[in-house]
């Protein structure tokens, strides 16, 4: 029983800190936010050598071999800052690449994708469609021997700056889309988190450049531990809103005082310090079941999910609430924090569908996670 | 990072497991308090007898000297089977570490056999009906007469006071010094005219815990542990001891309670299903059970650091105010499942589950009150844990 860091992850996250501390500075991070594309070409190839595409994704392929512990310590430091950047994209693509291709597909598009020089997103959801996971509407219709896509997927992340896609097909599917295919239109979308751009992408008539083998449930694991990640992002953007908010409450007077003194603010900051504890714990219990025990990774995935879906707004939300109006103003960072947050807890299933995994599994009868 | 028991702790939990499933005595007789405090005297006899009373305990003590993981595994496992409580917790927990820790060889000798046997029973008498979270305003004096000491005042909140032979009592031996420094910690014979017990009836209908009245009470010098003076220091070494000690044994009990919820939601009725299947009760008990995973994985890296670091740090305060807030939660969740049949309490022959969740609903409004209230946590929390500034 030992539940913390090896010395090997705490350089990985003392490493992630301190870069991305000094890459996303505030400056940099409005100046990615207010660009065009929202895409941050410098700083990717700085990620890109440090090892982080292809961090969690085998070694075989020019990944790094590393697991999902290593991968959640990443995405911790990355909502520490509220990185604007196509890591999460680009991992979820990998891990599919690499849970569902064939060993061509993992030499042509994989290997490029660990090693940084092309990126590639998941296009899942159908425009006009509700969303629902695992459900796609759009069909891979056949052409002869070939397969023909149509439609428009939504929700796309970083769609503007990846070098390929991958849809899904109401098969359980996925196909290659390359980014500069003939019928492929990327449609910007306003999104409510402008550090983490979301586009539309309408296809005409396209023919895939591959359909990987996998299929339906192939993908379960990848999307477990792309919740485990994304939890671990809203637990570090939970982290930072706390950390403001405490060095806001000290600095502070009013009355004659520091408002941390005062037990509205000081307990408010205690509650806020619960939830990131118990979303950290949740994310890095279920984390470690993804590398170690990965029959207990459904529910502690679903655990880990839901309590960081909803920290990882409220958290920041408080934090404005500790910062009264200066708080509420385009010019302190705290908003980037709480939309990321909310756009975090919209994504890859609500709290609430998350909980309803869990009350699935609780409720059968399966209670407690096997190692106590 | 490793969540799973080493070889040699997967043999402690399985001999733990294996000794409590043949020695485990039942339930607790459905009596007064009296029938109940002597099935506990003879489960902690038979406890002391196999070796796992005050296993915590150096073993120069008579303790079993286990490892922070191993309390923690025999306080899980204990639970999860439902044992009886000994009947002297607050000796085990408090009384015997304190005298370890600060008595004198003489104290030792005398006291450590007795609690571990259970043959003395121990209370506290820390609060008064003006000093609560305020410990260190308490008023009760004691003054030098002699070489003895002359007690007067009133404690309160003193559980089984009314069996208790030694008191674990804090009295002001200095009126002039600061609040902090004029405390004394001294081991009260309960056995004399000067004290009285007065049992308080609390919202349950029980008498679990009482007032005590010391009036010119005696107490010997050799009685003083840990020096005149220090009373504060030797009673905060007890607190710590309290918390560290409880946190797993807690979960154990939450992960049973949340068993029991879960069987209740499929037993009730509800919209021509059952309570299981109502989308609003699902919701409910998966956060809870998501609370409960968190608060276990919490105690866990709280371990992990504690065993690292060698003390407990004030992180230990998120884990009772998780445990008050959860129990609270849960014990309110059942009733509601009960609905308009949560009106029937113990006795009446309707009652779901024999009038059980009424009974924890109302017990469970003490967890934030008992062993540091959750608002006294929260300035702990703000104070130690993030560095916010004092408001006094």
């Amino acid at each position: 029983m030992y539940f913390d860091l090896t010395d090997e992850q705490q350089a990985i996250k003392s490493t992630a800190h301190d870069f991305l501390g000094a890459r996303f500075k505030s400056e940099r991070l409005r100046e990615i936010a207010a660009g065009e594309s929202g895409f941050d070409e410098s700083g990717w190839k700085e990620m890109a050598e440090l090892g982080w595409a292809g961090l969690a994704l085998p070694e075989e392929w020019g990944g790094q071999g590393l697991g999902i512990v290593d991968l959640a310590v990443l995405f911790e430091e990355m909502g520490h800052v509220c990185a604007p950047s196509p890591l999460l994209s680009n991992t979820i693509a990998g891990l599919a690449i690499a849970a569902a291709g064939s060993d061509e597909q993992k030499e042509r598009w994989l290997r490029p994708l660990a090693e940084g020089e092309l990126r590639g997103t998941p296009a899942l959801f159908d425009a006009g469609h509700p969303v629902e996971i695992g459900k796609f509407a759009m069909t891979a219709e056949s052409d002869g021997d070939a397969v023909v896509l149509n439609g428009e997927k939504t929700l796309v992340m970083d769609a503007a700056s990846a070098g390929f896609f991958l849809v899904a097909t109401a098969d359980g599917h996925r196909h290659i889309v390359e980014s500069g295919a003939g019928g492929v239109t990327v449609i910007p979308e306003e999104s409510i988190d402008p550090t983490r751009r979301l586009s539309s992408v309408r296809f005409e008539g396209v023919r895939p450049e591959a359909t990987l083998p996998g299929a339906g449930e192939d993908y379960i694991p990848v999307f477990l531990r792309a919740c485990v990640a994304l939890a671990a992002e809203s637990t570090g953007l939970a982290q930072r809103a706390l950390e403001m908010s405490v060095a806001y409450a000290k600095d502070r007077q009013q009355f004659g005082r520091p408002i941390g003194a005062y037990q509205a603010v000081s307990h408010r900051c205690a509650q806020m310090l619960l939830e990131t504890e118990n979303s950290r714990s949740a994310v890095y219990g279920a984390a470690w079941a993804a590398d170690a025990e990965p029959e207990s990774l459904p529910l502690a995935a679903a655990m880990a999910k839901a309590y960081a879906s909803d920290a990882g707004w409220r958290v920041p939300d408080a934090a404005i609430q500790v910062h009264g109006g200066i708080g509420f103003t385009w010019e302190h960072d705290l908003h980037f924090f709480l939309k990321r947050g909310r756009a975090n807890a919209a994504s890859l299933g609500d709290a609430k569908w998350h909980r309803e995994r869990v009350a699935d599994a609780v409720l059968a009868g399966e209670t407690a996670p096997a190692s106590s | 990072m490793d969540l799973t028991l080493s070889p040699s702790e997967e043999e402690f939990r399985d001999e733990v497991r294996s000794w409590l499933q043949e020695n485990h005595p039942g339930p607790e007789p459905e009596a007064g308090l009296d029938e109940v405090m002597a099935f506990r005297r003879d489960w902690q006899r038979q406890l002391h007898a196999a070796g796992w009373a005050g296993i915590s305990w150096p073993k120069e003590y008579g303790g079993r000297g286990a490892t922070m993981i191993e309390q923690a595994i025999f306080a899980a496992e204990a639970t999860r089977q439902e044992a009886p409580a000994p009947a002297n917790v607050l000796g085990l927990a408090m009384g015997g570490p304190v005298v370890i820790a600060h008595g004198s060889d003489e104290q030792k000798a005398r006291y450590l056999e007795p609690i571990l046997t259970g043959e003395e029973i121990w209370c506290q008498g820390f609060s008064e009906p003006e000093s609560g979270s305020d410990l260190a305003s308490l008023k009760t004096r004691a003054v030098k007469d002699g070489d003895e000491w002359v007690v007067t005042g009133q404690k309160v909140w003193t559980t089984f006071a009314q069996y208790a032979k030694w008191c674990m009592l804090v009295a002001r031996t200095d009126s002039d010094a600061p609040k902090h420094q004029g405390l004394t910690y001294f081991l009260m014979d309960m056995e004399q005219a000067g004290v009285q017990t007065r049992p308080l009836v609390q919202i349950t209908g029980e008498g679990e815990f009482n007032e005590v009245f010391f009036e010119e009470a005696r107490v010997p010098d050799a009685n003083v542990v840990g020096g005149v003076g220090n009373g504060w220091a030797v009673a905060i070494t007890t607190l710590m001891n309290e918390r560290a000690g409880l946190a797993f044994g807690a979960i154990s009990q939450i992960q049973n309670s949340l068993g029991r919820l879960s069987k209740l939601a499929r037993e009730t009725p509800a919209n021509g299903g059952t309570a299981a299947e109502d989308p609003y009760f699902r919701q409910r008990i998966a956060q809870l059970h998501i609370e409960v995973e968190t608060m276990r994985l919490n105690a866990y890296r709280g371990l992990t650091k504690t065993m690292q670091s060698g003390i407990p740090g004030p992180e230990g305060s998120l884990g009772k105010w998780q445990w008050a807030d959860i129990n609270q939660d849960l014990t309110e969740l059942a009733l509601e499942i009960e609905g308009a049949y949560s009106t029937l309490a113990r006795g009446s022959g309707h009652a779901v589950a024999g009038g059980a969740w009424q009974y924890s609903f109302l017990r469970s409004r003490a967890n934030s009150i008992e062993g540091g209230t959750t608002d006294i946590l929260k300035n702990i929390i703000a104070e130690r844990v993030l560095g916010l500034p004092r408001l006094r």
